[in-house]
């Protein structure tokens, strides 16, 4: 069944400079999996192109269900340029949540 | 008083308590004055000094050298000194910002008022490297060299390890204000202090680190940064409580809060601020160590307790980061808002008509943005700017935003914004701007030699 992540997973975003850090926390390992294959990480740049401009790197914990996008250039320039009003990206977690993925089964039957 | 070397504090399987009283220099205080009063702590550290924190102290220090501190560290003590000397909690804190020796003399000020003459104070300096930035120094992130920086500098500052903190505590501190150093520093100093780790035990400084950055957002790991109403909900989050940390001598950490405040402590809390502005998991930089979280293990022990253990390290970077702030000029900020019927068309109107005069009769010639509030303002630059609009608001919020070094522009830019009360479209209402001072930042890599840390006791 196609989910979008916020059903299936929560993320925190941090900035440093120009780059955004946005974690994915997913709910168990078979969330985990899914996102691993079909998140990756040019995906972000391909849905929001003009936000993101990348490139994006992504570190893996598999065994804490962790996927920690880090993404070049993705910040308007930064705190300490950016025009958006949110300058440091804090609400950007939730632009990943609404990517969508596909999960073998329903996730309240995993 | 105390005798001056003090040993380590914890020797023979003892745990040590520490906790945080701030994560940001705005933070609430009466959470940290809960720790000090029913924490039973053997450490209190506050984290105050974020990158534009720095720069804008600098500036006041140059307007008047017992400034850039701080604006809230009397308050802060006023709050904790008392307590935290009857339960022999030991503070430490980066509020000393750019000018940690004024930060000290104002703590020493505070506890004499208070009654609590003999506290040590101790000052951390060498942090302020502004001296050492020469026109060829190479920048980080390919940004050429210093000279090549078309702003005029107002500081530069090292973040500074866990060292300087740890020799102050030995040497018997009771206070210990530092200017910029890293944040996960201000508990590993405490810590590697307390059972004497040495500053090679790679192990040992990336567990300590870890439970540092756990505990360095205040509320970010007791269920702030955390609610979404129905996937994720926190009680109380109006009387978050701050967190501690007991942790054993490995490294190895319970975190905690105290008991009747608010918020939670979950697998879920802790892990989303394990990850909060980490890279790579595996390599985080500090001037201590490169830590390595990614073989953390964590595990609920108890009604909001988490057990943390697995964080280790390697050998930590020859080259210290430097944070040179910059004058930025001012952002400059107008709103108005609009409702009912056709709402939309009449605030992407007032856009136009004010991005116009701003370029036509201003000069303005930078970027201007100009957001839709509840339609396409945070996420805004992540649409396609051509694309129909999701919905037809029942009331919008135009937000224009430039940057510029020219204080009459800058301040043009809200009056053009509330002159559309009157010559904009049919409507507006609830006009605001505002003019910021904004700083610029660029950071750089210098010999971790060239930084030499002091030391400086003052006794109230």
């Amino acid at each position: 069944m196609r989910v979008r992540l916020h059903q299936v997973a929560s993320a925190r975003a941090g900035d440093k400079g120009d780059v955004s850090s946005i974690a994915l926390f997913c709910d168990d390992a078979a969330v985990f999996e899914a996102a691993r294959a079909q998140v990756p990480p040019e995906r972000l740049t391909e849905a929001f192109p003009r936000l993101f401009r990348g490139p994006v790197r992504r570190y893996e914990i598999p065994h804490l269900h962790v996927l920690n996008y880090v993404i070049e250039r993705g910040l308007e320039g930064g705190v300490n340029a950016s025009l958006n009003l949110d300058a440091h990206g804090k609400s950007f977690s939730f632009l990943l949540l609404e990517l969508e993925i596909d999960l073998p089964r329903h996730p309240e039957t995993n | 008083m105390a005798d001056p070397i003090q040993p380590p504090a914890a020797p023979g399987g003892r745990r040590v308590r520490i906790g945080c009283g701030a994560g940001f220099s705005n933070d609430r205080i009466d959470p940290a004055r809960d720790l000090a009063e029913r924490g039973g702590l053997d450490f209190l550290f506050f984290e105050c000094l974020a990158e534009r924190t720095l720069a804008n102290a600098h500036a006041l220090r140059a307007a008047d050298p017992k400034a850039g501190y701080d604006p809230w560290l009397r308050k802060r003590m006023e709050a904790v000194l008392r307590p935290c000397r009857e339960a022999g909690t030991r503070v430490v804190s980066n509020m000393g910002s750019a000018n940690p020796a004024a930060a000290g003399e104002a703590v020493a000020e505070v506890a004499r008022a208070l009654g609590l003459q003999g506290l040590r104070v101790a000052v951390v300096e060498g942090d302020d490297v502004s001296a050492l930035m020469t026109p060829d120094l190479e920048l980080m992130d390919g940004e050429g060299r210093l000279a090549e920086v078309p702003l005029r500098m107002t500081g530069a500052n090292a973040y500074l390890g866990h060292e300087p903190i740890a020799r102050a505590l030995a040497e018997g501190a009771e206070v210990v204000i530092t200017g910029r150093c890293a944040d996960p520093s201000l508990a590993v100093g405490p810590l590697a202090h307390a059972f004497g780790w040495a500053a090679d035990d790679w192990a040992r400084l990336g567990a300590g680190t870890l439970v540092g950055h756990l505990l360095e957002c205040s509320t970010q790991v007791t269920g702030g940064y955390y609610a979404d109403p129905g996937r994720k909900d926190v009680p109380g989050l109006a009387f978050l409580g701050f967190p501690f940390a007991e942790v054993a001598e490995d490294g190895s950490a319970v975190i905690g809060k105290l008991d009747g405040t608010g918020g939670m402590i979950s697998r879920g809390t802790v892990l989303e601020q394990m990850l909060y502005e980490v890279h790579d998991p595996a390599a985080y930089l500090t001037p201590d160590v490169t830590a390595d979280f990614s073989g953390a293990q964590l595990t609920e022990a108890g009604r909001d307790r988490v057990a943390i253990s697995g964080g280790s390290g390697r050998a930590r970077p020859e080259t210290l980061k430097v944070t040179i702030g910059f004058d930025g000029g001012f952002l400059s900020e107008g709103e108005i808002s609009y409702a009912g019927p056709n709402a939309l068309a009449r605030a992407k109107l007032a856009g136009e008509v004010i991005e116009t005069r701003m370029r036509e009769v201003h000069g303005h010639q930078g970027p201007i943005r100009a957001d839709l509030i509840g339609l396409s303002a945070l996420h805004g630059s992540a649409r396609d700017p051509e694309a129909p609009p999701p919905y037809e608001p029942a009331e919008v919020r135009l937000r224009m935003a430039l940057r510029t070094h020219d204080r009459d522009l800058a301040e043009a830019l809200p009056r053009e914004v509330e002159g559309a009360w009157l010559s904009g479209p049919a409507g507006g209402g609830g006009a605001r701007g505002r003019v910021t001072p904004a700083v610029a930042t660029r950071s750089a890599l210098l010999p971790r030699e060239l930084a030499r840390p002091s030391i400086r006791m003052i006794v109230a």
